[in-house]
């Protein structure tokens, strides 16, 4: 009796569940489709909408750069968005520390600062700039304080999964030389997690200068008021200028930190 | 004559470690002045917030009609622009990996992910809104550009670092160019491109509840109102609901992803 023996490369069920995938994502889409509320003219229209845009953006108004103050709301998008990251390490690093399971072993000490950690990341920057402009009222303190909130889920996750992962050789002879926590914390995780922790400081601090030149946008400081200012104004020429000055500050604050972490590495 | 071995403290103080974070300490007093940013007005700002906070709650449970539709608006901005923007970066993607395809080909298809990538999605919908109006339309253009940038980008990475003996193999035996990429590249990065396009639904669906705030359609048009008009009661709601609708949306991202990998 001969027995052909037919190969699959996946399971009944696995092609089941691919298959379900495929078809809700459709649905979902058709669905969307259908009932999202565009209207067909206004995209056949946008080429030359954008067009139009672009056209009365240029020339480019330099001489607004000191006239209008841009210089000196780009040095404060800049030091907002520094100053919120090193507030957000300095609340990081013990809520790191505290959900990091080989450092803290109690459950519950994890899990609230997990909690807070998946809090801070779930809530937008741009949210958390509207809830600190209520607070502080307008202004760059506002938007320090909702870019460091914003940070802090970040960089505290990234920070406790690196701590999670160190060599415990270190700590443990740490432990059998006596030494107090402190000396165990600062001589046995801080050099091995040292690395780890300024690239983590880098890596938010450029996604933190993009972020911090839209907050201005809903008042918490920076280039965005100089870009909300000048759109409500219709002073396009003034647009570009600020959209100019944003995207040269990003790309360079981008050079930077690719130059440091290749120092680094 | 021996000198004597140098004792060396176990742990020497490392001055230039101290210096840095000295300076580091400098900077933060500057930038404190620079912003103004004063122990009296954080301390009034705390008792704001004690108010603010108050207000919040309880949330408010009127209106939940307009709730529903704004967020099942986010949610279609979400799925149409994550379903566009990840199809024009997979073409995108193979374009501009530089191990298939030639030099003329790559750079342009590399300018228009750099483009996509060069400013963040708000200002993309500020730019959107005044060309279309306000609206889903808007936010639906924002999030595809935000989509074909990241995912552009990481795919052609993926891509780039394929091996590649498949595709020789391929080549060798005649096949013809489409068939090299769907069956000799496509198959080495499809649980990533899967892993790429599911986080970038969950990133999209993060972005639609925000995009609003500029009038590109979506809750945060609403939030934002809510703001404005110092309704804190609805606004506590609203931000309950995006908050609940990420973890839906994250919960989902997992359980496709973990559909894909075996």
């Amino acid at each position: 009796m001969t027995e052909h023996r037919h190969w699959e490369r996946f399971t009944r069920a696995q092609r089941l569940a691919r298959f379900t995938v495929y078809l809700g994502t459709v649905a979902l889409l058709v669905v969307s489709l259908k009932t999202v509320e565009v209207i067909p003219d206004f995209l056949f229209d946008a080429p030359k909408q954008v067009g139009d845009l672009l056209r009365r953006m240029w020339p480019v108004d330099f001489g607004a750069y000191f006239k209008q103050d841009i210089h000196t709301a780009l040095i404060e998008t800049l030091n907002t968005s520094t100053l919120g990251t090193i507030v957000a390490l300095i609340m990081a690093a013990p809520l790191g520390v505290m959900a990091a399971k080989n450092i803290v072993p109690f459950g519950f000490l994890n899990w609230i600062a997990k909690f807070i950690l998946v809090a801070s990341r779930t809530v937008n920057t741009l949210v958390w700039a509207i809830l600190f402009v209520a607070v502080f009222g307008p202004g760059a303190l506002a938007g320090t304080a909702a870019i460091a909130c914003r940070s802090v889920g970040f960089c505290g996750k990234l920070l406790g999964e690196t701590l999670e992962e160190i060599k415990p050789g270190p700590i443990e002879a740490l432990k059998a030389a006596g030494a107090p926590w402190t000396s165990i914390l600062i001589k046995g995780y801080w050099p091995q997690v040292a690395p780890a922790f300024w690239g983590i400081s880098l890596f938010r601090w450029d996604i933190n200068v993009r972020e911090s030149a839209v907050i201005g946008l809903v008042g918490a400081g920076g280039i965005g008021v100089s870009l909300e200012n000048a759109l409500n104004l219709f002073r396009w020429t003034q647009v570009s200028l600020v959209l100019l000055c944003i995207f040269a500050v990003v790309v360079l604050a981008e050079l930077f930190v690719t130059k440091i972490r290749e120092k680094m590495i | 004559m021996s000198a004597a071995p140098a004792v060396r403290a176990p742990f020497r103080p490392n001055w230039w470690a101290r210096l840095g974070w000295l300076l580091l300490l400098a900077y933060c007093v500057y930038a404190m002045g620079e912003l103004q940013i004063t122990w009296e007005r954080f301390v009034v700002g705390l008792g704001t917030g004690a108010k603010f906070v108050s207000e919040l709650f309880p949330p408010s449970s009127k209106r939940m009609g307009l709730l529903a539709d704004n967020l099942i608006e986010t949610v279609e901005i979400a799925v149409i622009s994550s379903a566009f923007g990840i199809a024009a970066s997979l073409p995108l993607g193979f374009l501009s990996a530089r191990n298939l395809m030639p030099g003329w080909l790559t750079w342009p298809a590399r300018a228009i992910i750099a483009l996509s990538r060069s400013f963040h999605p708000v200002i993309f919908a500020i730019l959107f809104v005044k060309a279309v109006g306000f609206g889903p339309l808007a936010g639906i253009l924002t999030l595809v550009f935000a989509s074909i940038g990241f995912i552009g980008k990481l795919f052609a990475e993926a891509i780039e670092e394929i091996s590649l003996k498949p595709v020789e193999a391929m080549k060798a035996a005649g096949a013809p160019f489409m068939s090299v990429l769907a069956f000799g590249v496509l198959p080495q990065v499809f649980n990533r491109f899967i892993g790429f396009a599911t986080y970038q639904f969950d990133s999209n669906l993060r972005n639609s509840t925000m995009i609003g705030v500029v009038g590109a359609g979506g809750i945060g048009g609403t939030l934002f109102a809510a703001f404005q008009r110092f309704d804190y009661d609805f606004l506590c709601t609203i931000l309950l609901s995006i908050i609940g609708l990420i973890m839906v949306g994250e919960y989902f991202a997992v359980k496709i992803k973990a559909t894909f990998n075996d």
